[in-house]
């Protein structure tokens, strides 16, 4: 993975194949105290104590294709590398939640990347999950949330190109915002 | 700048153009397949994914649809993006990216012409 926003996209997949019926991805970047934290929380299936102990060994997998999977342990990795720190918690019939928080300036802190790739990439594969992105940048908050989405949406399918192409250039816009707001 | 009345805009006129793009489901649809597990994500699935999604809506397709499915089980071929074809039809191609991904919805959706370089028994 070459960009942090490519582990949520992966992570995220998680949290639908689990059947969340809510996943909220929160990332707060702060220059001040050097951090960009990342944050998933799902409502999905959960995991038990002993699955949950292993589950950033790469050699642990739910997949059928074979016995290796990669996506938590490199999303590991990726944080311990700046010098951060990695946190995954569960309870069966509740839900997950994953915390990875980086060093900002460290030199092996991957870009955050094209957050609005992702989120297009995550409605449009799964049009019954709902997702809330929020975005923390020095206290400028960017919240997208695709119950308000379908709100307004009615009986349009939130995966029509059109809208897909919307959501793409709404979140692209307001991140630039929240960063621009600090210059 | 994006705003939600541009969303209530594009809903109003989705809604009057109905049933103009197919059902996703429905037969005589063309289903394009993207991996996107881990190995997929790592190997550029994303941008094969959101180019093909761009091309369908820049040129109005409304005979195909793209999903996305987990690990096929092929992942040194990643990205890998399976065409099932409204005649039962299935193409495999392989070590896609984003120009590759444009190229096939031009060739193979709109002008019904596999493009045989990409496929996975080019492969050598």
């Amino acid at each position: 993975m070459t960009e942090l926003s490519l582990h949520i996209l992966d992570i995220v997949k998680n949290s639908t194949k689990a059947g969340a019926a809510l996943v909220e991805v929160d990332i707060t970047e702060s220059t001040a105290r050097n951090v960009i934290e990342i944050t998933i929380t799902d409502n999905g299936c959960g995991m038990d104590e002993e699955f949950l102990k292993g589950v950033t060994d790469p050699f642990k997998t739910t997949r059928t294709t074979r016995k290796v999977g990669m996506g938590l342990s490199l999303f590991k990795t990726a944080a311990e590398l700046t010098g951060g720190t990695f946190d995954i918690t569960s309870k069966v019939g509740e839900g997950t939640v994953v915390k990875a928080v980086f060093v900002r300036d460290s030199i092996d802190r991957q870009p955050l990347g094209d957050m609005a790739s992702t989120m297009v990439t995550l409605v449009s594969g799964s049009e019954s999950t709902d997702f809330v992105y929020r975005h923390d940048f020095n206290g400028n908050v960017f919240e997208f949330s695709t119950v308000q989405v379908k709100e307004i949406l009615g009986d349009v399918a939130i995966n029509t190109p059109e809208v897909l192409a919307w959501i793409n250039g709404y979140i692209e816009e307001g991140l630039q915002e929240i960063v621009a707001e600090n210059i | 700048m994006k705003s939600l009345a541009e969303l209530e805009q594009i809903r109003n006129r989705m809604a009057n153009k109905i049933n103009v793009r197919n059902e996703a489901g429905e037969e005589g649809n063309t289903r394009i397949v993207v991996g996107m597990a881990t190995c997929g994500i790592a190997a550029g699935a994303r941008p094969v994914l959101t180019a093909m999604m761009e091309e369908i809506e820049k040129r109005n397709i409304t005979n195909a649809y793209v999903t996305q499915t987990g690990c096929v089980g092929m992942c040194k071929y990643e990205p890998i993006v399976e065409v099932y074809g409204a005649d039962g039809t299935k193409t495999t191609y392989i070590k896609m990216d984003a120009a590759k991904a444009v190229r096939v919805i031009n060739e193979h959706i709109v002008n019904g012409n596999v493009v045989a370089e990409f496929t996975i028994g080019s492969d050598k």
